[in-house]
């Protein structure tokens, strides 16, 4: 075989594929990757330290830019921690506009993945249609808390606004056009025989190795792990929807573009019948005092964001300002797999491989 | 240019008449696109402004040709929408017409600003249509000069663009199933009622703020009177509780003194950077302060309190499950290897191991490998500074029992080491590091524990509590 020489290839910090500034330090030998280094950091705003000076609502707007295209998920979650730490009860009408709102974000997310996954691989046009969508799922959120993408909606205790008129009609709306659109998608990818040369059996794994890397959300579900923290570990009212959890076992890029299109369809489902629960009225707020001290001691709370487990853990002494906080945040653990999963592989497999495990650096990097 | 005008220029440097100019050009150009504007608003009622007045302008009469043109496309889009409603009978029917959402002005507003970047485009179009001049010379108007029949095809090649894009939102609305509005007039008036309702709330607004501003200057000024109004229950008690406060300092008597301390604290309060609400409440709270009215700020507490849960008693479900941790733990590694284990209660009653400094590894490796706890994932990994030592916190979960469990350790302040547990959990190498960056804890056996959130070149460990921020230049 002929051998050429190594070298060292930087990709990143401001490679388009990489969706962010995330760098990687490639060794190759002609085409072949034989080992790999991310860096990260560049985007490391020391929001944990931040918070330490903070008062919990403070705190929340700053989760929006962890995570900055499923920022409810990151809201939610500080707030879920804080909440069960006081143990409040959340009124009906919040707990449901909370639950819509995530799963349009969660949507909006997967709409995201889809376009550029599929933009990275050489496609163009999906984009176009993906973006489209996910822009009336931004409008709808922008219509609700006054943001396209930093909401700092959700407040200890319930959502800062109530739906404006005729919101929920417009999210009733929107479910069977999604889902019209979706199945458009799969008209227009999902068949394709360059896109599926380009995913199957690439960057595979194991459930063994996806549970010994941390590894969360579709990234795990794509290796016939059935794993669904609202589903297992149910939180919020998610008890109370009928949906299912898509598992696939091949454990490649291919299933995990699977399992996000059909976690679209699953999150439709939620929204769906949300909607025709949602309350007619009432509040939308706890009775929560103003300033909020959850009591001595320490918690960790976690739930399913768009991109795996999101977690939070809250350190108390009684005060206004947390102790110490800290966000399990899943694409920081998602990401950890890449090095072993890049050795070995073609460089062209690079921008598949990585975008497969749908990462935002805002979150990496907490 | 006039002689007066050259007068008033004669003392002006040419930069001031630059300037004089500009602002001309600028009055007039925003005279234009009133007009402009007024005149969409008009096509956009689909009245037709008809000719009664007896004197236009060129100008006008320009403007007319296009406002009637719009008033065209307006009508074809109807036109289509109509049939195309037809076409849709299994979406809703458009007769819900009369309701119109908000949702609809805001597509109309879109409409607008589509139309106002069609406008944008019309000059180029205009050229375009000069070629095709004189294709359609509309009747109506007996004397057109040619430019006006240039500004004509320009607005028929608007209404044009227009009508595609009208036909495109129709389309739009037709697949979302959304009735689209297409009673302008009724939207204008919404429209107007929303402005008005906007200038209500923007006055409204001023006025709270004129009043909030009053109320610190009195505040200020050393005298106790109004504030900011809170609205909620929980407000109002601890604004009752302010005014006995206020009460109680008056009845002293307040000597200057004290009246000054008052005021500190009072503007030390306000410059805490806190939500209003929480504002009004700390002031609440320096005010009973300075009047030395314990009696009012312990019922504020003691509100606050109430809302707090009371511990429960009863025992926590995963008690059993904690107590089989244990057992197993003490027949397999002995009595001496946990320093704690409870049920953490805040936390999802979570049941929580405290190991050992130096049984840490052996419990970690343990609990992943025993069939009865088989703890095969490592949901998270952090630490913390508790000042007095450094804890190591772990979110363990297994899958095959569907059990959580948190394992901690207390690590020496000074020395700061620990063992790695990455060898077990191939996910706890970036946490590990990101500890290791952050607070300076060490982990022995861990494959590369190098900085992974800071440069490599940063000095200190910022997640400790007595981390001074290092600047080589001071």
């Amino acid at each position: 075989m002929i051998r050429t020489e190594e070298m060292l290839l930087n990709v990143g910090p401001q490679h388009p594929s990489t969706h962010g500034v995330f760098r990687i330090v490639l060794k190759i030998d002609g085409e072949t990757i034989i080992e790999a280094t991310p860096v990260i950091g560049y985007l490391h705003r020391g929001t944990e330290k931040l918070a330490e000076n903070l008062q919990y609502t403070q705190i929340i707007p700053y989760t929006d830019r962890m995570d900055y295209l499923a920022a409810m998920t990151n809201n939610y979650v500080i707030c879920h921690a804080v909440e069960t730490m006081m143990s409040l009860e959340i009124p009906e009408r919040a707990e449901y506009l909370r639950v819509i709102v995530m799963e349009l974000g969660r949507i909006a997310s997967h709409l995201v993945w889809f376009g550029t996954y599929l933009l990275d691989i050489g496609a163009m046009s999906p984009f176009l249609y993906a973006f489209r969508e996910r822009e009336a799922i931004i409008n709808m959120l922008n219509e609700i808390c006054g943001a396209r993408l930093t909401f700092n909606y959700m407040r200890v205790g319930g959502v800062k606004w109530d739906a404006p008129d005729g919101w929920i009609e417009k999210v009733r709306d929107f479910v069977p056009y999604m889902r019209e659109e979706l199945a458009g998608y799969h008209d227009l990818v999902t068949g394709n025989e360059i896109f599926l040369n380009r995913v199957k059996g690439i960057g595979y794994y194991t459930k063994e190795e996806a549970l010994n890397f941390s590894l969360s959300g579709a990234n795990l579900r794509c290796t016939g792990t059935n794993w669904d923290l609202r589903k297992d570990e149910p939180y919020s009212i998610y008890d109370r929807f009928d949906f299912d959890v898509p598992v696939f076992h091949t454990g490649d890029a291919w299933a995990r573009y699977q399992c996000r299109m059909q976690e679209i369809e699953e999150s439709l489902k939620i929204v769906e019948q949300a909607v025709e629960q949602f309350p007619k009225e009432g509040p939308v707020m706890a009775k929560v005092p103003r300033i909020i001290k959850p009591p001595k001691g320490e918690a960790f709370v976690r739930i399913e964001s768009p991109r795996g487990e999101i977690g939070c853990y809250i350190a108390s002494e009684g005060k206004k300002e947390p102790y110490r906080l800290k966000f399990r945040r899943p694409s920081f653990y998602n990401l950890q797999i890449l090095p072993k999963l890049l050795v070995g592989e073609n460089i062209s497999n690079l921008i598949t491989i990585l975008g497969g495990i749908d990462i935002v650096l805002g979150e990496v990097d907490g | 240019m006039t002689d007066k005008q050259n007068d008033s220029n004669e003392g002006l440097s040419i930069e001031e008449q630059k300037k004089k100019a500009a602002a001309e050009a600028k009055a007039k150009a925003l005279e234009l696109s009133k007009q402009r504007q007024a005149e969409k608003a008009k096509a956009a009622e689909g009245t037709e402004t008809a000719a009664p007045e007896p004197e236009l302008t060129k100008e006008e009469l320009k403007k007319k040709a296009v406002a009637e043109a719009k008033a065209k496309a307006l009508e074809l889009a109807k036109q289509r929408q109509a049939e195309k409603a037809k076409a849709a009978e299994t979406s809703e029917p458009t007769a819900t017409e009369p309701e119109l959402t908000k949702e609809e002005l805001k597509k109309k507003a879109a409409a607008e600003a589509k139309a106002k970047a069609l406008e944008l485009a019309k000059q180029r179009q205009a050229e375009k249509a000069k070629a095709a001049e004189g294709t359609e010379p509309t009747a109506d108007e007996p004397e057109l000069t040619k430019e006006e029949l240039k500004k004509k095809a320009a607005a028929e090649a608007k209404a044009k663009a227009l009508e595609l894009a009208k036909q495109r939102q129709a389309e739009k609305a037709k697949t979302t199933e959304i009735p689209q509005s297409n009673e302008p007039t009724d939207d204008l008036a919404k429209q107007k009622a929303l402005a008005a309702a906007k200038a209500k709330a923007a006055a409204a607004a001023k006025a709270k703020a004129a009043a909030a501003a009053k109320a610190k200057l009195a505040r200020e000024g050393g005298g106790d009177t109004t504030s900011t109004e809170p609205a909620s229950d929980d407000e109002k008690a601890k604004a009752a509780a302010k005014a006995k406060a206020i009460a109680t300092a008056k009845a002293k008597a307040a000597a200057a003194a004290k009246a000054k301390a008052s005021r500190e604290t009072g503007s030390d309060a306000t410059t805490e950077p806190a939500g209003d609400d929480e504002k009004a409440k700390a002031i609440a709270a320096a005010k009973a302060k300075a009047a030395a009215a314990a009696k009012a700020r312990a019922a504020a507490n003691a509100k606050g309190a109430a809302t707090e849960p009371a511990t429960e008693e009863k025992p926590s479900p995963n008690q059993p499950i904690l107590d089989t941790y244990r057992k197993v733990i003490k027949e397999h590694l002995g009595e001496d290897v946990l320093e704690d284990s409870y049920i953490n209660r805040l936390s999802k009653d979570v049941p929580t191991l405290v190991a050992k400094p130096d049984s840490y590894y052996k419990i970690a490796e343990f609990l992943k490998y025993n069939d009865q706890l088989r703890f095969d994932y490592l949901s998270e990994m952090h630490g913390t500074d508790f000042e007095t030592h450094f804890e190591v916190y772990n979110h363990l979960y297994s899958y095959n029992h569907r059990q959580s469990v948190a394992l901690k350790v207390k690590i020496d302040r000074n020395s700061a080491t620990t063992h790695s547990i990455t060898p077990l959990w191939e996910g706890a190498n970036w946490p590990e590091r990101e500890t290791y960056d952050l607070l300076g804890i060490h982990f022995e056996g861990h494959p590369n524990l190098t900085r992974i959130m800071l440069p490599d070149d940063w000095v200190g460990h910022p997640l400790r509590k007595d981390y001074e921020p290092h600047d080589v230049e001071v």
